[in-house]
């Protein structure tokens, strides 16, 4: 059995559905995360779905088509998709497809969101 | 007027070289990537640097894995090459079934596979973390990616 890059971890808070990912998102990571991600959107459908990035230690192109592919999932289901505590090399690539511009980002923790704010 | 030896600055003697085969298995990216990233360390580069390699590195394996051998099971070949002046040249080469209409395929979000959710920034994303990225293909031939990274001085 071979080791896997990523790992998933998935809690609801009320109406919430927190998808906590860790490790790498590649290509290989990706298509095994999205059915279990999918899965469990489509049981519980919530009203808030969070994916937490802040754990990532790699990214590339196709974690854009797993958060794009969740993003449109919550739409069909009229729901919200939102990115938690992305670091900076992972913002670099949504913003080489726009992504940060269709999909909310937010921040736990207070020096991150004011870093922010000093960037807007 | 370009001076002796400097007519492409993309070609410098190379200092060092290594050369991976790999099947195109999907478990191979993180396999390929950590591999050219381990060797590229012998030149002391930044983390960010390091970072570019590895994503763009895996760019391109994941594209001889998705679309290359997209029905079967090929032989991806990678070599590193270590030259003067701080630049890394990473060849990814495949002998699948090679890119129609290259120039297309290099637009941001253009994608023949859109259904598996592959995002189309495969190739936007090699060319925004490296310097230069060349790109031979032949139809039923295979496909050839070099990427052509400097690394920036340390702080």
């Amino acid at each position: 059995m071979l080791k896997k890059n990523c790992l998933l971890q998935m809690s609801e808070k009320g109406d919430e559905l927190i998808i906590s990912l860790s490790g790498e998102i590649d290509h290989h990571s990706a298509v095994r995360v999205r059915n279990e991600i999918d899965g469990r959107i489509m049981e519980m459908r919530p009203a808030r779905a969070v994916i937490e990035l802040s754990m990532i230690d790699f990214m590339d192109s196709s974690g854009l088509g797993l958060i794009m592919g969740r993003y449109s999932k919550m739409q069909a289901i009229g729901g919200e998709l939102v990115l938690r505590d992305p670091n900076e090399r992972l913002v670099r690539i949504f913003k080489l497809a726009g992504l940060e511009r269709i999909v909310g980002i937010e921040y736990t923790s207070e020096k991150e969101s004011e870093d922010e704010d000093q960037r807007n | 007027m370009k001076t002796k030896g400097t007519k492409n600055r993309f070609s410098a003697r190379v200092l060092n070289e290594m050369k991976l085969r790999l099947p195109s298995l999907s478990v191979n990216e993180g396999a390929a990537r950590a591999a050219v990233a381990a060797f590229c360390s012998q030149l002391d580069p930044s983390a960010s640097d390091i970072a570019d390699i590895k994503c763009a590195v895996s760019e391109a394996v994941t594209n001889c894995i998705v679309h290359a051998y997209r029905d079967t099971i090929g032989i991806i070949y990678i070599t590193v090459r270590l030259c003067e002046g701080n630049l890394v040249r990473i060849e990814i080469k495949d002998k699948g079934c090679g890119i129609e209409n290259v120039e297309e395929a290099r637009q941001p979000l253009y994608t023949t596979d859109a259904a598996n959710e592959r995002s189309g920034m495969g190739f936007t994303v090699m060319e925004s973390f490296c310097d230069k990225v060349r790109v031979f293909s032949g139809c039923k031939k295979g496909t050839t990616v070099t990427l052509f990274k400097y690394l920036k001085a340390r702080e």
